[in-house]
């Protein structure tokens, strides 16, 4: 009992890791409907930016304040260069463009620091805590306790302030959104910047956990099925869906994983996420959408 | 940055949008590699290091004694990513180049690419190195007479991982009885040392769990929980790339001690141990060639390559690394086989059929070692027509949070276990592909 206990603790804290990234994806789609697969690249080039300003020994506050002006250039790139341009195309289009873009910030990220790997070490303690004959990280409850101030930092952003009431205007209806005179442009550039933010948070943690190198960008396939389950729009579905991937697929890998040869975290998560796409397809707390036709 | 550095970059990015980088001049009468690097990718840290050291040996050679025998090398390097088909893209673009000689040897440091080339590099006749990878049974010289894994297959790393933790142990018959995890990279190469572990277990009396942590690695809670749970002695690393460092840091999470892990040839690099920090304090790995600059043909690629400003590192830092040392002794054992065939057939450009005549007779020992300034960086290798790996023996070194440390001497694989189980599944592969066996009695007696 201990043990499954102890599995089920350690997924619930990997799935917040996952929610950490899916809350970027989640930013990008509420307020313009893409699907951004930069984000993985937009963490990448914001740990390795962080990083090697360190080690160059420029002091941590400035490099993060450097970072962070580096990610608002991207976001503000992003939308004068790719999305205006592609304004009113078809998702579709949108999302291939993003594809793309993920391919120049990695390039970018590799021209511009190098393809060396990196440790980063944030000042948390990696040993764990043993409470009740269970291991549990306290890098992984800091990292917890850092997504539960980010939620609650976006709840209030976009319940408080006027550029989350835009933004979620915004996100209900562009059309109606523009009729009230919200800019839409103005909406995307901030958005952007945001889901910069939050790589940039992201972009840390996981590379406190994994190294600062090329493979972060790929975390981005962690989040996916948890934006299925928890629901493409829904920042309290991108947390509720990493909880249930990160448990799902560590309790299968330690027990149903032997029956299969082992290994089977890496696809599970998606044959998860496939089942409840049919049955609910907007996912758990995802917008259901009706359109007259 | 540095304008340097930005030129070197943009000169980078301008060969990856040609796909092909010609690094050095073509011309008849020079012995051609065409290198299928990797430098940007996952990957790119571990091809960076190797290619770097590989293309600073063939300068040295250049530099130094203006090539071997007079014949100069060149070389092209077409980026994989670290991608079979790209690999693949880069073989056939590069297989017909510099008639008449063609190219003299392939060296992809990926086991998918080499895979892929099996077939196609025996069957135009190009020798293919996979030093310390590869396929196994490729060690069998009479079925795959142009592949070489040179140093080191993956079933003798296997091995002698066993026969340190017996040593560590007090005895090989101190195994008997004990727990033994195997924590394997979801891929062809992870799985290559399955069977021999059974075997192995069921030699000795241990107790063997193999663990597969799917690709890239970079998360592991679940396998590490299985471990603690199952609570071996030894846990066994086969990883690569952002797997190592994550295992070793999951390690500390679930409490498994972490000199208890032993990492194989791809574990060993600093790549694998700096970003896990002070968690890979006390790690232990297996290395076929210590880091390390102190070595003379280190320090002579310093002085000579570095110095005349054409070294291929951007990081001087990363001089005498795992990788970078690494790619020396490939250099070496490249430039070697070169010498060896060119003693047979003349000292002129030759052909890749030529080549493998060289490497099919590579011989080093103590006294050629000493010579090329390489003593304790290579270990003494003879090859055969039919045991294209030569060597077999590993040392084992420990990170100490800075540096790796060598804390054994040489420890031999159990080659007579191996070799009929190796001969076994090359004939196998024989009669599958309906390939007639070399007789390698009459070939090369030794």
């Amino acid at each position: 009992m201990d043990f499954l206990l102890e599995v089920l603790v350690g997924g619930l804290l990997s799935g917040v890791m996952y929610s950490l990234v899916a809350i970027g994806f989640v930013l990008i789609y509420k307020t313009s409907g893409v699907l951004n697969f930069a984000q993985g690249a937009q963490l990448l080039f914001a740990a390795l930016t962080f990083v090697s300003l360190v080690e160059r020994e420029v002091p941590f506050v400035a490099a993060l304040a450097i970072t962070l002006g580096a990610m608002v250039v991207i976001g503000l790139a992003i939308e004068r260069f790719v999305l205006r341009p592609l304004v009113n195309q078809p998702p579709i289009t949108l999302f291939m463009a993003t594809l793309g873009l993920s391919y120049v910030i990695e390039g970018a990220s590799q021209l511009l620091w190098g393809a060396q790997v990196h440790g980063l070490d944030l000042g948390i303690d990696d040993a764990p805590i043993e409470a009740a004959g269970i291991f549990i990280s306290q890098f992984d409850l800091f990292a917890a306790g850092i997504a539960g101030a980010m939620v609650l930092a976006l709840v209030l952003f976009f319940r408080k302030t006027r550029t989350g009431l835009a933004f979620r205007a915004v996100a209900d209806d562009q059309v109606a959104a523009l009729s009230v005179g919200i800019r839409l442009p103005r909406v995307w550039v901030a958005v952007w910047i945001a889901a910069g933010v939050v790589a940039l948070v992201s972009g840390l943690l996981w590379g406190a956990r994994l190294g600062v190198q090329f493979s972060l960008s790929l975390v981005v396939l962690k989040a996916l099925p948890v934006l299925v389950l928890g629901g493409f729009d829904s920042v309290a579905g991108a947390i509720v869906g990493g909880l249930l991937i990160g448990a799902a697929e560590k309790l299968a890998e330690v027990y149903i994983g032997p029956l299969f040869g082992g290994g089977i975290e890496g696809w599970f998560a998606y044959v998860a996420a496939l089942a409840f796409l049919l049955v609910r397809p907007s996912g758990l707390f995802g917008q259901k959408l009706v359109e007259r036709v | 940055m540095s304008f340097r550095k930005t030129i070197s970059r943009l000169a980078l990015a301008a060969a990856l949008l040609g796909g092909l980088g010609s690094v050095a001049a073509k011309a008849d009468g020079e012995i051609y590699f065409p290198l299928q690097s990797y430098r940007v990718g996952p990957y790119a840290a571990g091809g960076t290091g190797f290619f770097g050291g590989f293309i600073d040996y063939l300068n040295l050679i250049n530099e130094r004694d203006g090539g071997v025998n007079g014949v100069k090398f060149v070389w092209d390097e077409c980026e994989t990513e670290y991608k079979v088909e790209r690999g693949v893209e880069c073989y056939e673009r590069t297989r017909s180049t510099h008639q008449p000689a063609g190219p003299a040897a392939y060296n992809p440091l990926s086991v998918g690419i080499a895979y892929a080339l099996i077939d196609r590099a025996t069957s135009d006749k190009i020798p293919l190195i996979t030093i310390n990878h590869g396929r196994t049974d490729s060690t069998d010289g009479r079925v795959f007479p142009y592949v070489f894994p040179l140093q080191l297959n993956p079933w003798s790393e296997a091995s002698a991982t066993v026969n340190y933790i017996g040593q560590q142990l007090g005895g090989l018959d101190k195994l008997a009885g004990k727990k033994i995890a195997v924590l394997y990279h979801g891929s062809p190469y992870g799985k290559e040392t399955i069977p021999i572990f059974d075997l192995l277990a069921k030699k000795y009396g241990f107790e063997v769990t193999q663990i597969e942590v799917p690709h890239p690695g970079n998360e592991q809670q679940a396998q590490w929980l299985t471990i603690r749970r199952l609570k071996p002695e030894y846990v066994v690393l086969r990883g690569w790339g952002v797997m190592n460092p994550v295992a070793l840091k999951t390690a500390v999470k679930t409490g498994f001690p972490v000199d208890h892990i032993i990492g194989n040839v791809w574990s060993n690099s600093e790549e694998d141990v700096i970003p896990a920090g002070d968690a890979a304090k006390g790690y232990v790995s297996v290395t076929t060639h210590p880091s390390g600059t102190e070595f003379p043909v280190v320090k002579e690629i310093v002085e000579k390559v570095y110095g005349k400003g054409v070294g291929n590192l951007e990081d001087k830092g990363r001089i005498g690394s795992v990788y970078h040392n690494l790619g020396i002794v490939n250099g070496i054992l490249n430039v070697e086989a070169v010498r060896i065939a060119q003693a047979h057939f003349g000292n002129r450009a030759l052909t890749g059929e030529e080549v493998q005549w060289g490497f099919d007779h590579l011989v080093l020992d103590d006294k050629r070692i000493a010579e090329l300034g390489a003593t304790g960086l290579v270990q003494p290798l003879q090859v055969t027509c039919a045991d294209h790996e030569g060597g077999g023996a590993v040392k084992f070194q420990q990170w100490d949070g800075k540096t790796w440390n060598v804390v054994s001497d040489w420890v031999a694989s159990d080659r007579a276990l191996l070799r009929p189980l190796i001969e076994q599944s090359a004939e196998a592969y024989a009669k599958e592909k309906g390939i007639q066996l070399r007789d390698c009695s009459a070939a090369n007696p030794s």
